[in-house]
C-alpha cells in the first residue's frame, strides 16, 4: 500500500526526477569507491632460471646447462647457455637447481621442490649422442623424482636434452609426461655436442 | 447466426447472399476499435481445419475462399493487439466486421502465427513460438535461436552455447533481456548469455543493425527476449513444466504464477533449477560436463493504457563443468588432443563439477514507467541495474587449487528513455537517449595475471527513428543514431610485452609508474565516436506476399578483450593478445526478404555484409616460455565481407500434414589477405515433417539436419613440438567432416476442469551418431552430444 500511495503522489515529472537522480547517485558512487590504483598481482612461484650440473664420474670438465627467462609468459624467448661439450662415452652425474631471480637475493625455488617431492618429478628426454638418462633420485614414497640423475653419452656427435619439471603428476608412471599428466612447471631444450 | 465474444472485440455479423456448397466465401474488415483505422496484416486462422491463415490487407480486408458450410473458429490476431476467438456458423457467405482493441494489454497466451509478428519495417527478423521457447526450456538460449534459419550458435562444450547470427557473434550481437541490454562479459568466446530461457515470454531475432534503438553496435543482430503483456483483469494463472532429460541424466523443473487486477496491478514470479551430470557421446562419457542452473524473476507493477509503470528483478546463477579432457597445458597436450580420437580423460558418470569449469551470478533490476499523451505519443523511462559476477576454475596445483583464475565483476547503471509519435495513422516517429555507466573490477587475489583490466566505461547515445507510408503498397523506414563511448582503465603491463607492442613508441605518455617487477602501471583512456544510420522499404501488394529492402551502417568500438587481452590463457594453452590501436569497426549490411504466406510459403533472405577494420583473433606466432612454447593469439584488423542466404519454404499437404525446409549458407572471407574467415558456419539444409490434429492437440514431427563440411577454414599452423622435437603441424582451424542428425518431437494436450497438461516426449540424435562440429571449441578434444531422450510435462493452470 505504501509503494502505491507514494507512486500515486508522485507526478510523472518528479519520478523521472527521482530516477535519474538515483541513476546519477549510483553512477557517483559507484565511481567514487574506484579511484586508488589497482593492486598489482605477483604470480606465485615464478621459476626464471634452471640450471643443470653434468659432472663427469671419470673427472674432467663440469659442464653447466643453463635456462634463464626473465619475463615469465611475456615475449621474450627463454635465454639457453650451454658451458662447453661432453666427452663421447663418458657417464656423467647430473643434478638440477630452481631459482626465481626476479627477487633480490634470487630465490631458491628447489628446496620447494624438494619439500614437496612427492608432487613433482623431472622428466629427461634425449636424441642424438645422449643415449641414457637413469639412476634418478627418489621422493618419500620410492618414485621417481629426478632433482639428480646420470647421463651417458655415446660417440661423439650433437645430442639434445629436455628437461621438465612438471607439478602433480601422476606417480607412478612410465617416465613420460604423457602418462603423467600434471602441468609443467619449466621445460628447457637444451643443444649440445658430445667429442 | 451465433457470435461468441472473448473480451473486448465486438464482431458483427452480417448475412449475404445465399452459394452453393463449398463455395462459400468468408470475408471481413478488421479495424482498431480505437480509431477506426484498419488493421494491416492481421492473421486470421481458420483453427481446427486446414492450419490456412489469412492476412489483412491495407484496407483491413480479408477474404477466405472455398469454404464448405458448417461451424468454423477463427482466430484473428494483430501484434500490440488482443487476440480474438469468434465461433461461426458458417450456412452462405459471411461478412464479419471485426474491431480490435489496439494497444490492448495481450493475454498471458501469446499467439504468434507465423514468424510475422515485427520490430522493424523492412530488416530480417524472425520470432520464436513460445511452444518453442517451452520445448527448449531444458536447453539454452542459444539452442532455442538456432530453430531459426541463420542462427548458429559458437559453442564451448554442450551447455556454453553463444548465439551467432549470420556467422557473427560475441560483441556484436545484442541480447536484450526484457528491454535491457545484458551486461554479461560477452566479449568471452567461452561466455554464454545469462539469460533463463523460461522466464521469456517471446524471442525474436533481428538479423542485422536495423534496429537503432537497441543499440548501433549491433554488426550481427539483436536478440530480444520479451515478457508478455498482461490482460487486465482479476486473475490468477501459471504453469509448471518438469522435465527429464536423459543424456546427462538430470532435469529442469519450471514454474510461474501471475495475478493480474481489473485496475492494472500485476505481479509474476518464476523460478527455475536444472541439474545435469556428465553428458554423453555415443562411445563414451564426456567427464566433467555437468551443469547446474538457478533462475529467478521476479515481476510487479501497474499498467493501464495511459500511463503505467513496471519494476522487475531477475536472478541467474550458474555453474557449468568444461570438459576434463580439454584442460592442456603444453602444445603437446594440444597436438595430442587433436590427433587422438577419444578424449584423454574418461572418468565414470558423475554428478560432480570440478575443474576447469565457471561459475557466473547476474542480477538484473528495472524500473519502467511510460505515459501515453492522447493525440501526440508515448513516453518510456527506464533504469536499470546490471550485477555480472565471473569466476573460471582452472585446473591448478598446490595451494590455488580452489582458487579461480578469473574472477571478475562487471557492474552496469543504464538509463534510457524515449518518446514515440504514433498518433498520425502511417507515421511513426521516435527518439530516444541513452546513458550508461560501467565499472569492471578484476580481483588480484586469483593470483593469476589479469585478462581484463579494472576498467571504467561511460556511454551515452541518441537515435532518431522514422516509420512512414509511401502510398498504398510502399513502407519506409529510416533512422539514425549516435553514440558516444569512453573507456578509462587502469593496466599492468611487463614491459618486454609492452616493448613487443611497440607502445614504447605511441602510448610512452599513458606510463604512470614502473613497478619493481619490471611492469608498467598504465592509465589507458580511449573515446570512440560511432554513427549508425538504416533505411529500408517494404512493399505488399496484397495480404500474402511481402518484399523488402534494408540497408543498416552499424559501428562497433572495440570490446575490452580486443583491447587489453595480454597473456597466457592456461585452459587453451594459447597465449591472447590485445592491442591498444584497434579502432571502431564499420559495417556495411544490405538484405533483402522476399515472403510468401498462405496453405505454403516460403521466405528468402539474400545479404551481405562489408565490415571494414573488422576485429578477428588468429593464431599467428608461437612465442617460447619456460613452461613451453605456446601459440600467439591476437586481435587483428582486416577488411571482410560476409555473403549469405537463407530460405525456407514450408507446405500444408494435406490437412494434417506439413513439411517445413530450410536451408542456410554463409561465406566470409578476409578481403585483405584473400584468405577465408575464421569461425563461419557451415552451410546447412534442415528438413522437416509434422504431422498434426485438433484431437488432444497431437503433434509428432520428425527432423532431419545436415550440416555439410566447412570447406573454407584459414590455414593451420606451425608450433614446435618438445616432445618430438620439431615443428610440427597444428590442424587447429580444419573443419570437422559433414555429419546428418535426427530428431524426433511429439506432443499432446490432456485437458482437466480448471488445467491443461501437456506431455512431451522428444528425441535428439535418435540414432546416436558420433559428430564433431566446426562451431564447437570443445571439437578437438571429444565428440558431440549423443542421443537425449526429454520427457516434458507441463501443466497449465
Amino acid at each position: 500500500m505504501f509503494i502505491m500511495k507514494t507512486i500515486k503522489l508522485l507526478s510523472m515529472m518528479k519520478t523521472i526526477k527521482l530516477l535519474s537522480m538515483l541513476a546519477f547517485a549510483g553512477i557517483v558512487l559507484a565511481s567514487c569507491s574506484n579511484d586508488d590504483d589497482p593492486e598489482e598481482v605477483h604470480e606465485e612461484e615464478t621459476i626464471t632460471t634452471m640450471t643443470v650440473t653434468l659432472t663427469p664420474d671419470a673427472g674432467g670438465t663440469t659442464i653447466t646447462l643453463k635456462s634463464y627467462d626473465s619475463d615469465g609468459d611475456g615475449p621474450n624467448d627463454p635465454e639457453l647457455t650451454v658451458s662447453g661439450n661432453l666427452t663421447a662415452g663418458a657417464t656423467y652425474s647430473g643434478s638440477v637447481t630452481f631459482s626465481n631471480e626476479t627477487e633480490d637475493p634470487a630465490e631458491d625455488i628447489t628446496e620447494e621442490v624438494e619439500e614437496e617431492n612427492t608432487d613433482h618429478q623431472l622428466f629427461y628426454s634425449y636424441t642424438g649422442a645422449i643415449i641414457d638418462v637413469y639412476n634418478l633420485d627418489l621422493d618419500d614414497d620410492g618414485n621417481d623424482l629426478g632433482l639428480s640423475f646420470d647421463l651417458d653419452t655415446d660417440a661423439a656427435g650433437s645430442a639434445t636434452l629436455t628437461v621438465s619439471l612438471v607439478h602433480e603428476p601422476t606417480k607412478p608412471n612410465d617416465g613420460t609426461i604423457a602418462d603423467a599428466g600434471g602441468s609443467t612447471d619449466y621445460t628447457a631444450t637444451f643443444s649440445v655436442s658430445v667429442e | 447466426m451465433k457470435a461468441w465474444l472473448i473480451m473486448f472485440t465486438l464482431v458483427f455479423v452480417q448475412f449475404t447472399v445465399q452459394s452453393q456448397q463449398c463455395k462459400s466465401v468468408i470475408t471481413g474488415v478488421v479495424t482498431d476499435f480505437h480509431d477506426m483505422t484498419p488493421l494491416v496484416r492481421a492473421s486470421v486462422t481458420l483453427i481446427g481445419k486446414k492450419d490456412a491463415i489469412f492476412y489483412t490487407d491495407v484496407n483491413g480486408f480479408f477474404e477466405i475462399p472455398d469454404l464448405c458450410d458448417g461451424p468454423y473458429e477463427l482466430e484473428i490476431y494483430h501484434p500490440e493487439c488482443q487476440s480474438a476467438f469468434m465461433k461461426v456458423d458458417l450456412e452462405t457467405n459471411l461478412n464479419l466486421n471485426i474491431f480490435l482493441e489496439h494497444h490492448f494489454e495481450v493475454l498471458e497466451e501469446v499467439k504468434v502465427t507465423g514468424n510475422r509478428v515485427t520490430k522493424t519495417n523492412s530488416a530480417i527478423e524472425e520470432t520464436l513460438k513460445l511452444k518453442t521457447i517451452e520445448q527448449y526450456g531444458s536447453a539454452s538460449l542459444g539452442d532455442a535461436l538456432k530453430e531459426i534459419n541463420g542462427i548458429s550458435s559458437l559453442n564451448t562444450g554442450a551447455n556454453i552455447v553463444k548465439p551467432t547470427i549470420h556467422g557473427l557473434s560475441g560483441s556484436r550481437v545484442l541480447v536484450l533481456n526484457n528491454g535491457v541490454r545484458m551486461q554479461d562479459m560477452e566479449w568471452g568466446a567461452e561466455h554464454a548469455p545469462n539469460v533463463d530461457v523460461n522466464a521469456a515470454g517471446s524471442i525474436s531475432v533481428i538479423k542485422g543493425a536495423s534496429a537503432l534503438q537497441y543499440g548501433g553496435d549491433a554488426i550481427g543482430g539483436v536478440i530480444l527476449i520479451e515478457q508478455n503483456r498482461f490482460a487486465k483483469k482479476d486473475s490468477l494463472f501459471g504453469k509448471t513444466i518438469l522435465t527429464g532429460i536423459l543424456n546427462g541424466r538430470g532435469g529442469k523443473i519450471n514454474t510461474d504464477l501471475t495475478k493480474t487486477y481489473e485496475n492494472g496491478w500485476f505481479v509474476k514470479g518464476q523460478a527455475s533449477y536444472k541439474r545435469l551430470g556428465d553428458q554423453e557421446a555415443p562411445d563414451y562419457i564426456l567427464s566433467n560436463t555437468g551443469v547446474k542452473e538457478i533462475g529467478a524473476s521476479l515481476h510487479f507493477g501497474k499498467e493501464n493504457f495511459t500511463s503505467g509503470w513496471r519494476g522487475s528483478y531477475s536472478f541467474f546463477n550458474t555453474e557449468i563443468g568444461i570438459l576434463s579432457a580439454s584442460h592442456i597445458g603444453s602444445v603437446d597436450d594440444l597436438i595430442r588432443a587433436i590427433n587422438d580420437d577419444e578424449p584423454t580423460v574418461v572418468d565414470p558418470f558423475t554428478y560432480d563439477i570440478t575443474s576447469p569449469r565457471q561459475e557466473v551470478t547476474h542480477h538484473l533490476g528495472k524500473f519502467k514507467y511510460y505515459k501515453r499523451y492522447e493525440g501526440l505519443g508515448k513516453f518510456n523511462v527506464q533504469y536499470d541495474f546490471q550485477n555480472n559476477r565471473r569466476y573460471e576454475y582452472d585446473v591448478r596445483t598446490g595451494d590455488d587449487k580452489y582458487k579461480p583464475s578469473i574472477d571478475l565483476e562487471l557492474t552496469t547503471h543504464t538509463l534510457t528513455s524515449d518518446f514515440k509519435w504514433d498518433a498520425k495513422s502511417g507515421f511513426d516517429l521516435t527518439v530516444g537517449l541513452m546513458g550508461r555507466y560501467q565499472n569492471n573490477f578484476a580481483n588480484p587475489d586469483t593470483g593469476v595475471r589479469r585478462l581484463i583490466p579494472d576498467y571504467d566505461k561511460y556511454d551515452a547515445g541518441f537515435f532518431s527513428i522514422m516509420e512512414f507510408d509511401l502510398g498504398e503498397d510502399w513502407k519506409m523506414d529510416t533512422g539514425l543514431r549516435y553514440d558516444y563511448s569512453k573507456i578509462d582503465a587502469k593496466k599492468y603491463y611487463k614491459i618486454s610485452r609492452w616493448e613487443e607492442r611497440g607502445y614504447d613508441a605511441d602510448f610512452s605518455d599513458i606510463i604512470i609508474r614502473e613497478t619493481e617487477s619490471s611492469q608498467y602501471l598504465t592509465h589507458p583512456v580511449f573515446d570512440y565516436h560511432n554513427v549508425s544510420a538504416t533505411l529500408g522499404v517494404n512493399y505488399s501488394t496484397d495480404n500474402q506476399h511481402s518484399l523488402s529492402f534494408n540497408y543498416a551502417l552499424a559501428n562497433r568500438a572495440p570490446n575490452p578483450s580486443e583491447l587489453f587481452s595480454d597473456g597466457l590463457h592456461h585452459s587453451a594453452a594459447r597465449i591472447e593478445l590485445g592491442d591498444l590501436r584497434i579502432t571502431s569497426e564499420t559495417s556495411h549490411k544490405a538484405s533483402m526478404s522476399l515472403i510468401k504466406d498462405g496453405v505454403w510459403g516460403y521466405t528468402l533472405e539474400p545479404y551481405v555484409n562489408y565490415i571494414n577494420d573488422f576485429i578477428y583473433l588468429e593464431p599467428t606466432d608461437v612465442e617460447y616460455t619456460v613452461r613451453g612454447s605456446f601459440p600467439v593469439w591476437e586481435y587483428h584488423q582486416t577488411n571482410a565481407r560476409i555473403l549469405g542466404v537463407d530460405l525456407s519454404v514450408y507446405a500444408n499437404w494435406a490437412d494434417h500434414w506439413r513439411t517445413d525446409h530450410k536451408f542456410s549458407l554463409t561465406k566470409g572471407k578476409d578481403l585483405t589477405d584473400d584468405e577465408p574467415l575464421i569461425n563461419i558456419p557451415a552451410a546447412n539444409i534442415r528438413n522437416k515433417i509434422s504431422f498434426t490434429t485438433p484431437w488432444k492437440n497431437l503433434e509428432i514431427g520428425l527432423e532431419s539436419k545436415y550440416v555439410f563440411k566447412q570447406n573454407e577454414t584459414p590455414e593451420d599452423i606451425y608450433v614446435y613440438s618438445t616432445e618430438q622435437q620439431e615443428d610440427v603441424l597444428l590442424e587447429i582451424n580444419s573443419a570437422p567432416d559433414a555429419y546428418h542428425v535426427l530428431s524426433l518431437n511429439s506432443s499432446m494436450d490432456f485437458n482437466f476442469e480448471k488445467s491443461t497438461l501437456t506431455v512431451s516426449l522428444i528425441g535428439t540424435n535418435i540414432l546416436d551418431v558420433s559428430y564433431r562440429d566446426y562451431l564447437n571449441r570443445l571439437r578437438y578434444y571429444a565428440d558431440d552430444l549423443g542421443r537425449n531422450i526429454i520427457l516434458q510435462f507441463k501443466l497449465n493452470y
